[in-house]
């Protein structure tokens, strides 16, 4: 690789870093104007004003925010994210098995989605406008448009209730077979699938189709090229960049936004921790879920931003 | 045998149906009386407890910031968990009364001052140790610290101090009791090694259970403890799991599809549906929890008498019982107890829907313009419903309700007992006397209705320390004609808790202290083979 491209590599993990440190600030004033208070919330209805008044002292609520920041970023520099004040356990321990569900939920969605809507795009742009573009294209935004928690429960009631084919509950925990966590997990990576899939289809036929306007493919039609090798040779090498883009959209997605899945299919992931620590105002493991996504986040377009530099010849060489 | 009569004798050996409908149901089917006699016995030998195998649950009210520590307690699967793996000094019974748990029997000064429980020999900790009275004191010490953060610590206030004194715990109250023994079921409460000061959130017991998994939020397993020493009567299966289930849907899904074997709230809406499900019973049994309108007796223009009764008299409780429980509760009276507490008086007057009155008090009040009523989907399932019922009855009695819907996130510290007319829930309390000082006595953190009245503290006092159990009924009849007459609280319905069984489950327990069986369906029922 030439240095120009190194240089813009450095520099966009240059900005992900200095764009995570703007979100930790966000983040940080976000749970301050949260409404209501930790520890009314950690006590409940059944609080007494004594206990209340305690629990606030011992948890260093009194301080002023900007000591409470700067605190809670050294805290995060070295590794060390607190502890949960509900639970009083360790927040790295707990938020690493969480990350981990998640993750690997995730990537088995993803093993299956990318694959397939890029497939799919590549044969709705080879028989596009004919019957089979018009059925893919269909099908896919119908399973895109149904909200996720219908689709969640119509498999649940036919899948898992009538034929028994899969359990409704997704929880998975650490030390279970791998088959039977594939098993655990086929419900809730269908969901996600169908969700996910139309976009990443739709967007790669969109790409493909705006590259088989340009001359060069004109050529190769005039070369004698099968359609299908058209596609696979020519353009789609020239749409990677838009098609990444959206794929990493929506990985992003996948990691950050299905705490409706995960509460339907019982799956233990970082959304449904998430909810419950806002809930109690766990405002510290609030902090570091929020941090963690916006990492996910920032790091896929990052990659992203490199795979769209490394793939177009004039980004690799500038003037 | 057919299946519908085995499916009837079960159900006499469940307690569910009566012997003289089985055998009516029985002729119906054309069986002899002899016959269908034997048949009962024989069902009710193959009830008795199986053991073995892994009892599994799914229930909501669990969240990632459970902990294991007693304390720190206050929703549903932690305690539930708890009552598996943990025990109190006693036990309150479905039918109210107490049982001997960890104390063997207690008894009490003339004055009710001063209580006497003797500490039960021979009981071991998951950790082999043997519970001592001095477990016992360490625990209450831990409980009523001013500084700790405990659930208990209110109804520890009234503690003067814990004393071992041999094979006893001697309690000294700082005024008269005669409800003590009921506060020791608390499941804060739970007796635990040095009482829990060294490390609180251990999971260390003396219950049919030990603590084997903690996912918190997610999954709760217990291992049957060899050692426990009442195990004929509880704990049957060799394992026990509770999942954490919170989406109504996800939760029958799970039943239906025998991932778990029960299931803890259905909803009033779907329980017509559910029941439908083969196999699948519900088990619903009134409790004491309620559903209430409050008024705060000294804030314009609630401080109106006539404006208060207004409002009470346009309360169409039937319809909110049909419509918004679907006739799994019933019709509240306007005070906090029903017919599930010891020492209710059911002479009561019931109110009715008026709004003839609701329109004449109203005219009395002179209150003019619309009442603001604050609610959220929070305060108790359908409590938006029931809020727009409220308001379209009310019209009729010319009484103008404007529903304002708050937000559920903070509903408990930002509106419930500050804003002076909202929608709220009580679950209960063991007796009378807790219930009547924690929500209406004029001293009390949570009189949410903001209620002072001196005849009435005065008569909760006296009914407190006196030991005469026709003289307290009488005071607590008083009371409740006070609050009813007097009070901001307008209680339209007492709840069910509505459970649901697979047909593996035997052995359920109606118990309407709590939902599952009173706490203890994991430990009370067990896998039928």
């Amino acid at each position: 690789m030439s240095t120009p491209v190194l240089k813009l590599v450095a520099q966009r993990i240059a900005m992900g870093v200095l764009l995570l440190l703007a979100v930790s600030v966000l983040i940080f004033i976000g749970t301050q104007i949260l409404p209501g208070d930790v520890a009314q919330s950690i006590l409940g209805q059944s609080a007494t004003p004594q206990a209340l008044e305690n629990l606030r002292r011992d948890m260093g609520l009194n301080d002023p925010a900007y000591i409470r920041y700067f605190r809670w970023l050294g805290g995060v520099l070295t590794g060390n994210l607190g502890t949960a004040l509900s639970s009083g356990q360790d927040i790295a321990t707990s938020l690493k098995d969480r990350l981990w569900n998640t993750l690997f939920l995730a990537s088995a969605a993803a093993v299956v989605s990318v694959p397939l809507a890029i497939g799919l795009g590549l044969l709705a742009v080879r028989y596009r406008n004919g019957p089979v573009d018009k059925i893919i294209s269909g099908l896919g935004l119908a399973s895109t448009s149904l909200p996720e928690f219908f689709t969640g429960y119509l498999l649940i009631y036919f899948v898992a209730v009538q034929l028994q084919w899969f359990p409704s509950v997704s929880t998975v925990y650490e030390g279970m077979p791998f088959g039977e966590r594939l098993s655990a997990i086929a419900l809730p990576v269908t969901v996600l699938t169908l969700v996910v899939l139309a976009h990443m289809m739709r967007m790669t036929r969109a790409a493909i189709l705006n590259v088989m306007q340009s001359a060069y493919i004109e050529t190769a039609e005039l070369k004698g090229l099968t359609p299908f090798q058209i596609i696979t040779r020519h353009a789609f090498p020239n749409a990677i960049a838009p098609i990444v883009n959206v794929v990493m959209l929506n990985l992003a997605f996948l990691i950050v936004g299905v705490v409706v899945v995960e509460v339907i299919f019982v799956y233990p992931g970082m959304g449904q921790y998430l909810v419950d620590h806002v809930a109690k105002r766990d405002v510290p493991v609030v902090q570091a879920c929020g941090l963690v996504f916006a990492a996910v986040y920032i790091s896929l377009n990052i990659v992203a931003d490199i795979v769209a530099i490394v793939s177009n010849p004039r980004l690799r060489h500038p003037k | 045998m057919s299946n519908e009569l085995d499916y009837l004798s079960r159900k006499v050996a469940r307690g569910h149906l009566s012997r003289r409908d089985f055998l009516g149901r029985a002729a119906a089917l054309g069986v002899t009386t002899v016959f269908a006699n034997s048949l009962l016995s024989s069902a009710a030998l193959a009830e008795g407890p199986v053991k073995g195998g892994t009892l599994k649950a799914g229930m909501t009210g669990g969240a990632s910031t459970d902990s294991l520590d007693p304390a720190s307690w206050q929703s549903q699967v932690p305690y539930k968990f708890g009552r598996q793996w943990g025990e109190q000094l006693v036990e309150i019974q479905p039918d109210g009364k107490l049982e001997p748990k960890l104390a063997e029997e207690w008894g009490s000064s003339d004055d009710a001052k001063v209580w006497t429980f003797k500490i039960r020999k021979g009981v071991q900790f998951h950790d082999g140790k043997e519970m001592t009275p001095d477990d016992v004191v360490a625990t209450m010490e831990r409980h009523s610290d001013a500084n700790s953060k405990s659930g208990a610590l209110g109804i520890m206030g009234g503690i003067e101090n814990v004393k071992k004194d041999g094979d006893t715990v001697v309690f000294t109250l700082k005024e008269a009791n005669a409800d003590l023994p009921f506060l020791m079921d608390d499941y804060h409460l739970m007796i635990q090694p040095n009482g829990g000061k060294d490390k609180p959130a251990a999971g260390i017991g003396t219950g049919p259970y030990k603590v084997v998994t903690e996912q918190p939020g997610v999954r709760h397993i217990g291992e049957k403890f060899a050692n426990y020493w009442n195990g004929d009567k509880r704990g049957h299966a060799d394992q026990i799991e509770i999942i954490v289930i919170n989406d109504a849907t996800a939760r029958t899904a799970a039943l239906q599809s025998g991932q778990v074997h029960m299931i803890n709230r259905v909803e009033p809406k779907i329980v017509d549906l559910v029941k439908r499900v083969p196999g699948v019973t519900i088990q619903n049994v009134a409790g004491k929890g309620h559903y209430v309108f409050i008024a705060h007796c000294n804030t314009a223009p609630f401080d109106n008498m006539d404006l208060r009764l207004a409002l009470k008299y346009a309360m169409n409780r039937e319809e909110m019982v049909k419509t918004i429980l679907r006739g799994y509760g019933s019709v509240g009276n306007d005070t906090p107890i029903n017919k599930a507490y010891p020492l209710f008086s059911d002479d009561l007057e019931q109110r009715k829907y008026d709004p003839d009155k609701a329109a004449f008090h109203y005219k009395k009040s002179g209150h003019d313009g619309a009442v603001l009523l604050r609610t959220s989907d929070v305060a108790f399932p359908g409590a938006i419903d029931a809020a727009q019922l409220y308001q379209q009855s009310a019209a009729k009695a010319g009484i103008t309700i404007e529903v304002k819907r708050e937000p559920g996130d903070g509903y408990f510290s930002q509106v419930w007992n500050k804003q002076p007319f909202s929608t709220s829930y009580w679950g209960g309390r063991p007796t009378q006397d807790q219930m009547y000082s924690t929500a209406y006595y004029s001293k009390a953190d949570w009189n949410d209705t903001r209620f002072f009245n001196d005849k009435f503290d005065q008569l909760l006092i006296t009914a407190r320390g006196e030991l005469d159990e026709g003289k307290r009924k009488q005071m607590y009849r008083d009371m409740a004609v006070i609050v009813r007459d007097e009070g901001g609280v307008i209680v339209p319905m007492f709840n069910d808790f509505i459970d649901a069984t697979s047909a593996k489950v035997g052995g359920w327990v109606p118990d309407g202290n709590q939902e599952m069986s009173g706490g203890y369906a994991l430990s009370r029922c067990w896998l039928i083979a």
